[in-house]
């Protein structure tokens, strides 16, 4: 019954996203303006219909209805209630649904908040919501339905991937997906100020605090999932450049380059037709994100699809959305008259830079993510690219974009004089030459990018407080405060990376209990390995006694669990986190001897990493505060307003 | 800026960037995009060593065989027509095991001699390197159909 009413919910919400498009697009023709009442309730009702279905799969995983089909493939009474819950989405079409879900509260969103666009372009922009949710509700309705049923139910489920039993994961693909989903919005702005011919500062500052939103949830989602990566997969690693990796990058960068481009054409009223370009490019980078992922055309974790036709749909979706959006901007934007001038050394100069910057980043992450596949398609030939290609490529760019980084916000908007710019940035300057020479005398033969690395770090530290400098810090507006934390989440994110990269110790050895092993500066002893036997797996657990110098004792308890249903072995690092950095064990099979194989790691400073990407994205997050506070005074004074109107 | 057409002068600046991007990908993947090779394309191409490279096939039964330090194996890597000796120190993942289908990053030390530096994870029971899919080769066992 609930698995029946998911789907009636999920076909009206489909009807609704129709009527949604069809209302938003008849509003523009001259005559139709009543029909701009009627969007937004719409919007609205769509979503609301789109949550009932959400929940109803929810519920189904929830209660482990084996007669439905996915819950059945995915799900087991055995998994544990969290696991139950997270599974909805653990899986391609509860996934897809929370993917839609997402993109019609969005769309309400939208209908409900939005204040500062015009009547015209914001129907324009319900409506270009509308029509992307209705290929997506296609797309589940039609190949992805999540509520089929089994004719007969079996006994018992396939039980969940014990990969994704991980409390962190179980939030990873709602926060991803919020930020992937959250950029629709800005496409659709985009679209709607195409549409309307009405690119300016009003569409910017409208536009900008859901950028920065979705930004702010796709930055935590990513940071989260490298942890997720690092401390769940044993490797010691925090990135790998997977594809499914590089999926929610580009859209990152994408974003990122978006934020400071709409703050130009929001401020200067300059960068128009790049602003609604890069608004563009980012939505699509989600699609694209969201096609690779989910195609299964790349055997990952996270491929849950592994039926061709499905790709398939993606793909003609994508080609319609993306290539429709260019082709419109293509037909309208010279229609849309040029933004305001600057000078090439001003604040707008450096953004440029940074766009363009970004740009290249993001072109080259994505030549090397879709390279594979179209030697495969092209050649038949199989080829894998790897850390070493992104290394060499993104790796320098990104430093000269920090770098960029730190002399930006301290330049002038408009026209800035180079000599002036070089008097602000001298004293972190200074510090960068300072730290790469104590850097080349305390630890020489370093490589270059790291060593490059933590020299840029300490200078971009004191160069993203400089806006700070001299100002009354209580007066200081909110996104004036965002932008220097998150550029300060940068330097603090790259001192961890550079600092892993150059002074991670590791040992491998195979040991019997009672043998001592040293790694870094920890001396560890094996005291012990016992069985331990737990819920729905069964794990083996060693016992280590990590002591450095006089300090008191640490016991880690790295596990090798094995699970029955689906039958798999998981290993699972114990992690002590210091705060100089973190030591990473390990333990792996049994061998001859009475021995068994432990993998350690000492990384230091490994932890700012995460912490920058957290202050990264506390920085978005202080922005949208301070960029939405006068908005809402401007709701309070317009309080008459009617809700719907 | 001073010129008039200040627009032109940042789409041409954009397009610049990204044909720069284009070509500086295009030649990094030239040196550092890592093929896959099955034993016998590798033996048949004489694959030159050191170049990094991916190495996909079967583990053969009963080759496997672990050196004293405990770490470290040797295993034999076979597509059924030609086979390839493949050491490496490390963890192996979860689900490696002789009969097995395998991915081995790394290079080749001289013909027919393999040094892995990662053996690939399979994520499940279900996963099967892209590289294999329709060789058959693979163990099947999957509870999915």
């Amino acid at each position: 019954m609930i698995a029946e009413a998911g789907l009636a919910a999920l076909w009206i919400a489909a009807a609704l996203a129709a009527l949604q498009a069809f209302l938003g697009l008849g509003a523009l023709r001259s005559g139709g303006e009543q029909l701009l009442r009627a969007v937004r309730p719409v919007a609205v009702a769509q979503a609301v219909m789109t949550l009932t279905s959400f929940a109803a799969l929810v519920w189904l995983f929830w209660r482990t209805d084996l007669s439905v089909k996915l819950v059945a493939e995915d799900s087991a009474t055995t998994v544990p209630a969290l696991y139950r819950i997270a599974g909805t989405w653990g899986n391609h079409e509860g996934s897809m649904l929370l993917w839609v879900t997402i993109l019609a509260i969005a769309g309400a969103a939208v209908a409900l908040l939005e204040r500062r666009l015009p009547e015209r372009t914001l129907a324009a922009t319900i409506a270009a919501q509308g029509v992307i949710a209705l290929g997506f509700f296609a797309f589940l309705l039609f190949s992805s339905n999540p509520f089929a049923r089994l004719e007969t139910a079996p006994a018992e489920g396939n039980g969940f991937n014990p990969l994704l039993q991980d409390p962190g994961l179980a939030f990873h693909p709602p926060t991803l997906y919020v930020g992937y989903v959250g950029l629709s919005v800005a496409f659709s702005f985009a679209v709607g100020a195409l549409l309307t011919r009405d690119v300016g500062p009003a569409f910017a500052k409208a536009m900008r605090p859901w950028v920065l939103g979705a930004w702010v949830f796709l930055t935590l989602g990513i940071t989260a999932g490298s942890y997720w990566a690092y401390y769940e997969l044993g490797w010691g690693g925090w990135w790998f450049w997977d594809p499914t990796e590089n999926a929610s990058l580009m859209p990152w960068l994408a974003a990122t380059a978006l934020l400071h481009s709409v703050t130009v054409l929001a401020t200067r009223d300059g960068l128009r037709a790049w602003t609604v370009m890069l608004a563009v490019v980012a939505f699509s980078m989600s699609m694209v994100g969201t096609f690779l992922v989910r195609s299964g055309i790349l055997t990952s974790v996270h491929a849950f699809a592994l039926d061709p036709r499905r790709g398939a749909f993606i793909l003609v979706l994508l080609a319609l959305y993306i290539g429709g959006a260019l082709a419109l901007f293509g037909a309208r934007i010279a229609t849309v008259a040029e933004g305001n001038r600057f000078d090439p050394v001003s604040r707008e100069g450096a953004l440029v830079v940074n766009n363009l910057l970004l740009s290249v980043i993001l072109g080259l992450v994505l030549i090397g993510t879709l390279y594979p596949l179209a030697a495969e398609s092209l050649t038949g030939e199989k080829l894998s690219v790897g850390p070493p290609y992104f290394n060499a490529t993104a790796g320098p760019l990104a430093l000269i974009l920090v770098a960029v980084m730190a002399a930006g916000p301290v330049m002038r908007w408009r026209r800035d004089e180079l000599a002036k710019v070089a008097r602000r940035i001298a004293i972190p300057a200074v510090l960068t030459i300072v730290a790469l020479a104590l850097a080349l005398l305390l630890a020489p033969g370093l490589h270059v990018l790291p060593l490059l690395g933590l020299a840029l770090a300490a200078g971009v530290a004191a160069a993203s407080v400089a806006p700070l400098w001299k100002r009354n810090l209580r007066r200081t507006p909110f996104f004036t405060w965002g932008m220097v934390v998150a550029h300060l989440g940068v330097a603090v994110s790259l001192a961890g990376m550079a600092s892993e990269s150059a002074f991670t110790k590791e040992t491998l050895v195979a040991a019997r209990p009672g043998e001592t092993v040293t790694v870094g500066p920890y001396a560890v002893r094996f005291a012990a390995i016992d069985p331990l036997p737990s819920g729905n797996y069964t794990a083996v657990q060693a016992t280590l006694i990590a002591t450095r110098g006089a300090g008191a004792p640490i016991i880690l308890q790295p596990q090798q669990r094995t699970f029955d249903n689906p039958p798999q072995t998981t290993s699972e690092s114990a992690i002590a986190t210091r705060w100089d950095g973190q030591l990473y064990t390990v333990v792996g099979e049994p061998v001859p001897g009475g021995r068994w194989q432990l993998r350690l790691w000492w990384k230091p400073f490994v932890t700012l990493i995460w912490a920058g990407g957290a202050l990264i994205a506390l920085g978005g997050a202080l922005s949208l505060i301070g960029r939405s506070l006068p908005r809402r005074r401007a709701i309070v004074e317009s309080s008459g307003y009617a809700r719907f109107g | 800026m001073k010129a008039k057409n200040q627009r032109l002068v940042l789409a041409l600046l954009a397009l610049a960037a990204l044909v720069g991007a284009a070509l500086l990908g295009m030649s990094a993947l030239r040196d550092r995009a890592s093929y896959f090779y099955s034993p016998s394309d590798a033996l048949r191409d004489h694959v030159e060593p050191g170049r990094a490279v991916r190495l996909g096939g079967m583990v053969e039964k009963g080759s496997l065989r672990r050196e004293a330090d405990g770490v470290t194996i040797d295993f034999r890597v076979t597509d059924g027509a030609a086979t390839v000796t493949a050491r490496y120190t490390g963890i192996v993942p979860d689900l490696f095991r002789e009969g097995s289908g395998v991915v081995a990053e790394g290079r080749f030390t001289a013909p027919g001699r393999f040094a892995a530096d990662t053996i690939l994870a399979k994520h499940d029971e279900n996963y099967k390197p892209p590289e294999l899919a329709g060789n058959g080769m693979h163990e099947t066992g999957s509870l999915k159909k």
